[in-house]
């Protein structure tokens, strides 16, 4: 009656041995090793850059234990922080040879010293949290309404635009808090502008306000929609933005992440310079539009060192030098977005930008002053301007839609869109949390926690096995397996683990010896009654089960609920906890039931166990 | 071994009314700490900026204390954290404070005080996060009364979910109190640490009522409070070593996690110590204040058999 069948025995052993297998990676510490990843949202990595790369190091003369590329970086790994050091510089020197320009990121990182077999089969160590590993953490919370009103002034200008070029005489055009109020003499100029406007865009939505006779208004918000499409379009902008200044400190594996509907996560592992990484993360961007000094010999007189008064040098994107104007025509404020497309005539690859009202006129003057000379797009970043572009104008250009074309790939032109749209944030954010943990610190968290479970699991053990004997064994045991699926799960899900994971790995041990005393007692006071031990094992684990789910469907609502409100460091104990549990009902009643099963299942004439002394009161 | 040897039923029923005080006293001791000295919550509820150092000697606190208020913080609080050599700041949130640049002008002003300061943490919390994590808190504890009631109300009966709840509840006052009275800081692995507790200890409510149940089933012609003293006397040997088991991970805790997991161990500790006290003998009084019976308890199988008679 105590045996199981044997799919259940191979099942069982199955479960086990897949943990032992997704556990391993976790015992083999660390090594140092180089990681190589874009530094260009369009540079895609191909197979080409592991040759490089290993040509680069053979070419310096350095070994490497492994070389392991995926879709986003490849690793290399090295034997000691001082090859390390060496093998950055000689992958550096190769694949950045314009180190102001770095196309990749090349940065140091610890890599799993677990055998290839393993990490082949996606078997990784567990993800460990910034409070174990050190490393900086910023919550930032995107400034929505800013971003919002910031539109609506733009539409307010777009407004008077559209009035006068559809004459419909207005008493006045002004944002008055999430509003846009248009001001009217009479009606019917006012039945025109709501004609008007409603042509042009489906985004306001317009109602009526009579506040006297003569002073007639039209108020216009934003829809549902586009109040919506403002705050998508501003968190991911900002997002990207981050990614392309991340990318610049050479973090190995740094998280950038949405938060809820305003808010982004930004976390660099290994970063200690907070200061650095506060400074990269507010920097602004801005673009500038300005005109190219065409004058003949002057581009050819300014390379030999004298720069003609109020034109500045610089390198165009693709290396060939380019004299532009100081003065600014346009600034990136003006422009509303950039998306890679194609020239209708052409169908060569283009970007396309959109202005607001204001920079659409201005953009018009001066193309139609300027037809056939060139115009330069500059990204400025830490007062270092860059031109991205210098495309001849070819026409007037009204209405706000403007297309650079010519000699551009596709990937060019995504690149070129990207870093317009890119190089400045569409909303102001704001450091909201900050947390920064120190490598010392980070090791001494992993070495506490790491403690308190082995002292804890060693007190729980030893009392076990006196006290109910050779079941307290096989209670140890499951204790172990639990243990073990626990860490197998984590390492399989890459769950982060953090110092209060730990802990609720240690909470989650103690409460799951539980089980197994219940067990233990059922059996104890099953035999005290007289019961024959085969039919006091068998009554013990099927009476306890019963109380065991309750218990542990209980504990696991607290996890549930501490999962769904919990953030930071709740979270990660939560997402341990509830892990925990499911792991222990297996191993608690499963593996310790097998156990038991394969010890005394087979023997026909039991006429004892040895579960501690079973005391009877007649005694 | 056997640790338990228990000849009859301990009449635990007939102290019921001495328990029931005993409780309502400490529950009344609890909030009234807690309503005069309130939580010391962490920087993480009401925000602020925490900075933790760690010097290679043990640092004196004055100057480190005149500095920060010369450099424009002088509400900053300086103490020790688990050692002489380590050193806690903590400011809070002021409306004109540039809230992005006060660790580094802290640890500014630190370097510049002398001592070759290491910096271990930081954290900062801005003003709206704190109060988000305290309506979050609280709407985690709801959550987690609210699955319990529902779910030992259907396993069981209202009664015992009412009684384990409640019971429970005053278990998590009790540790509040305790962290008032002591002015211990409340942190948001403490609140986890009490949020397990309340499943943990709910779970000590579920093996006595389970006991009840089969009781009341199992054995006719018992008084009510008969079937509770015998459903706790069979399940104590049980309770206490669960209980000395929890408690001997959470103890390794104590000892060996440090600071940062020092009062979430602590919380375990209150929480699992009152959560036996108050699952056996707060709970039980109450299901039977309540008035539970074998008759309301088994009337859906009672319907079963007589419909197949």
């Amino acid at each position: 009656m105590n045996r199981y069948p044997l799919w259940k025995n191979i099942l069982i052993g199955l479960v086990l041995f897949f943990g032992l297998i997704y556990t391993l990676p976790n015992f083999y510490g660390e090594v140092p090793a180089v990681q190589v990843s874009s530094g260009k949202a369009t540079l895609k990595l191909d197979a080409s850059l592991n040759g490089t790369i290993e040509q680069a190091l053979r070419d310096a003369g350095i070994e490497h234990t492994g070389l392991f590329s995926d879709t986003n970086s490849v690793r290399v790994r090295v034997a000691s922080t001082d090859v390390q050091l060496r093998a950055k510089d000689a992958i550096e020197k190769r694949l950045n040879p314009d180190p102001r320009d770095p196309s990749y990121v090349v940065a140091l990182n610890l890599l799993s010293a677990s055998p290839n077999w393993l990490t082949s089969i996606n078997a990784l160590p567990m993800y460990l949290g910034l409070d174990l590993r050190g490393g900086v953490h910023f919550l930032l919370q995107v400034d929505m309404p800013g971003a919002i009103t910031k539109r609506l002034d733009a539409t307010a200008a777009d407004l008077r635009t559209l009035m006068r070029d559809k004459n419909v005489r207005h008493a006045g055009i002004t944002r008055e808090g999430n509003n846009v109020l248009l001001r009217f003499r009479d009606a019917e100029q006012r039945e025109a502008a709501r004609k008007a406007i409603s042509a042009s865009t489906a985004d306001l939505q317009l109602t009526d306000r009579d506040d006297a006779s003569d002073d007639l208004k039209l108020v216009a918000t934003l829809g549902q929609n586009a109040q919506k499409n403002i705050r998508d379009f501003a968190i991911k902008q900002n997002i990207t933005t981050l990614h392309n200044r991340i990318n610049e400190l050479g973090v190995a594996e740094p998280v950038i992440q949405q938060q809820g509907l305003d808010r982004i996560v930004v976390q660099l592992p290994g970063v200690q310079d907070v200061a650095k990484a506060k400074d990269i993360l507010g920097r602004t961007a801005t673009l500038e539009v300005r005109l190219v000094d065409e004058t003949p010999g002057a581009l050819e007189g300014a390379l030999a060192g004298s720069v003609p008064l109020g034109t500045e040098l610089y390198n165009e994107r693709g290396g060939s030098p380019i004299l532009v104007r100081n003065q600014v025509v346009l600034t990136g404020d003006r422009l509303t977005d950039a998306q890679p497309g194609f020239d209708g005539q052409t169908n060569e690859p283009a970007v396309h930008l959109t202005l607001d009202a204001a920079g659409s006129r201005i953009f018009r003057d001066v193309t139609r002053e300027n037809v056939g000379k060139r115009m330069a797009i500059l990204l400025i970043e830490k007062g270092k301007g860059e031109v991205v572009t210098a495309p001849v104008i070819r026409t007037e250009i009204g209405g706000g839609r403007v297309q650079i074309s010519g000699r551009m790939t596709t990937q060019e032109a995504s690149d070129v869109a990207l870093l317009l749209r890119a190089g400045s944030l569409a909303a102001p954010m704001e450091i909201i949390e900050e947390r920064t943990v120190g490598p010392s610190l980070g090791a001494e968290n992993i070495a506490k926690g790491f403690h308190s479970t082995l002292w804890g699991f060693v007190a729980i053990a030893i009392f076990m096995s006196v006290y109910y004997m050779l079941f307290g064994l096989v209670s140890v045991i499951a204790l172990a397996a639990n243990l073990l699926l626990l860490v197998a799960l984590l390492s399989l899900l890459q769950a982060t683990l953090t110092l209060p994971g730990i802990a609720a790995m240690a909470l989650t041990l103690g409460m799951a010896i539980d089980a197994n005393v219940l067990i233990n007692e059922r059996i104890r006071e099953e035999l005290r009654n007289g019961v024959s031990p085969q039919a006091a094992i068998h009554a013990g684990y099927e009476r306890a089960f019963d109380t065991i789910l309750d218990s542990n469907i209980t504990t696991l609502i607290a996890g549930i609920a501490l999962l769904v409100f919990g953030s930071g460091p709740v979270r990660g104990f939560a997402v341990v906890h509830c892990l925990g549990i499911l792991t222990s009902m297996f191993s608690a009643i499963l593996i310790s039931r097998m156990l038991v099963n394969l010890l005394y299942g087979r023997r026909r004439k039991l006429e004892s166990v040895s579960i501690g002394q079973i005391w009877k009161p007649g005694n | 071994m056997e640790f338990f040897r228990i000849k009859k039923d301990i009449p635990f029923m007939r102290h019921a009314l001495t328990f029931n005080i005993i409780s309502l006293i400490t529950f009344v001791l609890a909030v009234f700490f807690l309503a005069t000295r309130g939580l010391h919550l962490s920087v993480e509820f009401t925000g602020g900026t925490l900075v933790e150092v760690a010097y290679a000697e043990a640092p004196q606190l004055e100057p480190i204390r005149s500095a920060l208020a010369t450099s424009g913080y002088p509400d900053a609080q300086v103490q020790n954290f688990g050692s002489s050599r380590d050193v806690l700041i903590r400011l809070p949130n002021r409306e004109d404070l540039d809230t992005t640049k006060v660790s580094e002008r802290t640890m500014a002003t630190l370097q510049a005080v002398g001592g070759a300061p290491e910096l271990r943490r930081v954290e900062f919390v801005g003003p709206q996060v704190g109060k988000e994590l305290a309506s979050d808190g609280a709407m985690a504890l709801l959550l987690v009364i609210f699955g319990i009631v529902v779910y030992l109300a259907m396993r069981f009966e209202w009664r015992f979910a009412v009684s384990a709840i409640i019971a429970n509840l005053h278990d998590v006052v009790i540790i509040l109190g305790f962290f008032a009275f002591f002015q211990w800081e409340f942190s948001l692995p403490v609140l986890a640490a009490v949020l397990a507790v309340l499943g943990y200890s709910v779970n000590e409510s579920v093996v006595v009522f389970d006991r009840v149940r089969e009781t009341f089933k199992k054995k006719r012609g018992m008084t009510t409070p008969e079937v509770l003293d015998h459903a706790i006397t069979s399940t104590i040997s049980r309770t206490v070593i669960t209980h000395g088991s929890t408690q001997m991970m959470v103890l390794a805790m104590l000892l060996f996690g440090g600071e940062t997991l020092h009062y979430f161990a602590m919380a375990l500790t209150i929480g699992i110590l009152f959560g036996i006290y108050s699952s056996v003998l707060v709970a039980a009084p109450l299901v039977m204040w309540l008035g539970v019976s074998r008759e309301q308890f088994i009337k859906p199988k009672k319907e079963k058999e007589e419909a197949v008679v």
